[in-house]
């Protein structure tokens, strides 16, 4: 038994971390915490991440990949969370790049993977419709072939950032199989096609990330099929596998973790300050002792990783504890601050309550979604209740 | 990184349960459980020729020299096998404390008849008065001339109705609940003034409380509560990890018994509202199995300070409390009727795993401690 990192591991962790000090500058920060310009600010920062080689940790090397171990990519990780850098926006590099690496040919390789790498293109995903959420199978967007183009008609959901889009991949309907799986493609789609319309979904947590994209009579280029015809949900599945991994985000709740203790000292009621109340002292330790355990959750998947073993079912475990943590802190976060959690303004006032207040309403209201995107909490326990304990 | 037993702590887990398959089913358990003393002095030989009786005392005096983790690895099998053998107070708490003690004569001399299975021990600590605060001590300690008396009397002396020798916490100085003034003495259960009333608690085990008149004693330790509480890491860990044991198989018992339990003519374990339960206490045994290794982790690195340890050790416990109540209840509720029965296993674990998340401490109390350590010098 032995949770400590090797001495090279170290070296690398301190290089990490100069990185971030020296690149994630105040100014960066200042504006990836307003919020204002997602696009902008996630760009320049990719394109620092680029610039050093970093960008694309899962990537094979040779196409522009860093070939860090599973443990090196969680001290990348920790110190990313640690300088409250933001992740890279997932869909072109941790989500469509992994399936055009894998089922691609080498002409989509070359046309997607470079731009992908250094932020020229912005993906969004393709895949829920209005009546398919949690069971994906159920999709009707259709694509029929006509000539040397499928012709796309139907609507996707909940397409995060589509306003910015210049690429979609979508799952759509090839064929009608008995097993609805069967008859489902994987194509890629160029945002600026004629009969695509974005019409934006405003959230709960009054802003603007989720679109609904509707498709009518789009002509998509038969070349922009990824694989074979009808097997896209082989190649969606693998990747969805992936998506469970990254969800458990150990160090980012262990940041926010911290930060509520800060505010808890700054704080007061009527007994004093907030961080001796016992009874907040009990509604902190109930979310940070599961951490503790969720951290070496995490820690015991990477050490198998790590011998050789590929993230089974226990992936959909990381998720679900993994979410429900994220949503206690934000909870917790939330009724630290007291009142000006209720607040939507910011920008007018230089009053940090205020600023922390909003942005607490904020991700608590939006993070509702993380029990809910990436497989429902509810369906990742039919995985385990089927995969791990043969229900 | 490693979060696995090595080959000679795996080699000793599957001598325990090689050993349980052939000897120890439900059954010739509670054969063994429900005679007077609680238990076989059979089986209790056999622990000792097998050399399970060495594994947590030092080689020098005739120990295996094991560390908190090969302690752990055992207790693990212990609790998987349920047994009723009293391997908690002989060899986890009175070994534990007589280890931590400084009394080498005393050491030299009751470690090895522990180790060769003649020797049963058990621990004093408790009051009626204490609930669970150590350092609220009545018992005195007095000493004429070098012969020390004990005056007093002891609550819940876990195998204190068994036990040979008993650990005694008294206090020589300081008001009800000073943590100083407290020292450990060694009493002979037999010896004059010695009263102990025996009776049975919920796991089958052999408790008593003791009474003490002008009891001899011999001293072991002086700073008695600050001894205690070095010895309580290991003491936590073990006891977690005979939890972990039985949490596992409270589990996968209750996962088989809906695969075989037909209502509404299916098995009920096609029902999701169950299937979602049952994910759940597995969820719960997996966030203690991960913190408990994680603690063994940090308890053997020598980097991890006192501080984080002791944070470690109190989140381990309040997790263990809560999740362990959780599984406990779920696997009774979801066997239905037979869940209430005695004929079945699951109600035994159950009340054995309720047995440890009472003993030192509750979930409150540990969750409680933790908060302390974790925010209070903030």
């Amino acid at each position: 038994m032995d949770n400590s990192f090797s001495a090279a591991d170290l070296e690398f962790q301190q290089e990490v971390r100069a990185f971030f000090q020296k690149e994630f500058t105040p100014e960066l920060k200042a504006r990836a915490e307003a919020g204002a310009d997602v696009k902008g600010v996630a760009v320049e920062w990719q394109k620092k991440l680029y610039e050093q080689g970093w960008i694309a940790p899962g990537w094979p090397v040779e196409l522009g990949g860093t070939g860090w171990s599973p443990v090196q990519k969680f001290i990348f990780e920790s110190e990313r969370c640690d300088a409250g850098a933001p992740d890279v926006v997932p869909f072109g590099l941790k989500m469509v790049a992994p399936v055009i690496i894998h089922f691609g040919n080498d002409e989509q390789k070359k046309r997607f993977l470079p731009r992908i790498l250094k932020s020229e293109d912005w993906w969004c995903q393709g895949y829920s419709e209005p009546g398919s959420g949690s069971d994906l199978a159920a999709l009707q967007t259709k694509a029929e072939k006509d000539g040397d183009h499928y012709v796309v008609n139907g609507a996707k959901i909940w397409t995060t950032y589509a306003q910015y889009a210049d690429w979609i991949f979508c799952l759509v309907r090839t064929g009608n199989f008995e097993k609805r799986q069967q008859g489902i493609s994987f194509l890629l789609i160029d945002m600026k096609s004629e009969g695509i319309k974005v019409n934006p979904i405003h959230s709960i947590d009054n802003h603007h990330s989720l679109n609904e994209v509707v498709f009518e009579n789009v002509r998509v280029p038969v070349e922009n099929l990824i694989g074979a015809e009808n097997q896209g949900w082989t190649y969606a599945k693998a990747l969805l596998a992936h998506e469970r991994t990254s969800i458990a985000e150990v160090a980012n709740s262990k940041r926010n973790l911290a930060e509520i203790k800060e505010l808890a000292e700054t704080q007061s009621n009527h007994r004093g300050r907030l961080i001796d109340d016992p009874y907040f002292q009990s509604r902190l330790s109930d979310i940070e002792i599961e951490l503790m355990a969720l951290e070496y959750m995490d820690l015991r998947v990477l050490a198998s990783m790590s011998a050789g073993d590929t993230p089974g079912p226990e992936a959909s475990l990381l998720k679900i504890k993994g979410t429900e943590i994220q949503q206690a802190l934000q909870e917790l976060r939330m009724e630290t601050i007291g009142a000006y959690s209720a607040s939507l303004k910011v920008d007018e006032f230089q009053n940090k309550l205020h600023q922390a207040g909003s942005s607490s309403r904020r991700e608590y209201m939006y993070g509702r979604a993380a029990t809910i995107y990436g497989g429902s909490n509810e369906v990742q326990r039919n995985v385990i209740a089927k995969a791990v304990l043969g229900l | 990184m490693n979060f696995e037993f090595n080959e000679e702590q795996m080699m000793l887990k599957d001598s325990i349960v090689k050993w349980a398959q052939d000897n120890y089913s439900f059954d010739q358990r509670r054969v063994s459980a429900d005679t007077e003393q609680g238990f076989s002095k059979d089986n209790w030989n056999t622990f000792a020729e097998l050399g399970w009786l060495s594994v947590p005392f030092k080689e020098e005096y005739g120990g295996f020299g094991g560390s908190v983790v090969d302690l752990a690895a055992i207790m693990q099998e212990f609790g998987k096998a349920l047994v009723t053998e009293p391997i908690v107070p002989t060899l986890v708490l009175f070994g534990g404390v007589l280890s931590e003690s400084d009394n080498e004569t005393v050491k030299a001399e009751v470690i090895p008849s522990i180790i060769d299975g003649s020797l049963l021990g058990a621990l004093a600590v408790y009051e009626a008065q204490s609930r669970f605060d150590m350092s609220n001590v009545l018992t005195t300690a007095t000493d004429d001339n070098g012969s020390i008396k004990l005056n007093g009397a002891k609550s819940v002396v876990l195998g204190g109705g068994n036990a040979d020798k008993i650990i005694v916490l008294a206090r020589t100085s300081g008001g009800q609940n000073d943590t100083e003034g407290l020292s450990l003495y060694l009493v002979d259960a037999d010896a004059d003034g010695v009263d102990a009333r025996t009776y049975k608690l919920m796991d089958g085990q052999l408790a008593a409380d003791i009474h003490l008149e002008n009891a001899e004693a011999v001293l072991i330790a002086e700073n008695g509560y600050q001894v205690l509480e070095r010895s309580l890491q290991s003491i936590h860990v073990a006891l977690c990890a005979e939890a972990t044991g039985i949490m596992e198989v409270l589990n996968k018992t209750t996962v088989e018994y809906t695969k075989t339990r037909k209502q509404f003519g299916v098995a009920i374990s096609s029902f999701q509202a169950l299937q979602h339960r049952m994910v759940d206490t597995f969820m719960a045994y997996e966030q203690v199995k991960s913190l408990f290794v994680g603690t063994l982790c940090e308890l053997t690195d020598s980097k991890t300070s006192s501080e984080q340890a002791a944070k470690t050790v109190a989140a381990l416990r309040t997790l263990t409390a809560k999740n362990g109540k959780l599984i406990g209840d779920e696997a009774i509720q979801l066997h239905g009727g037979m869940g209430l029965t005695d004929e079945l296993s699951v109600g035994h674990y159950v009340k054995r795993m309720m047995m440890i998340n009472l003993m030192f401490g509750n979930a409150d109390f540990y969750q409680e401690q933790f908060n302390r350590l974790a925010y209070s010098a903030a």
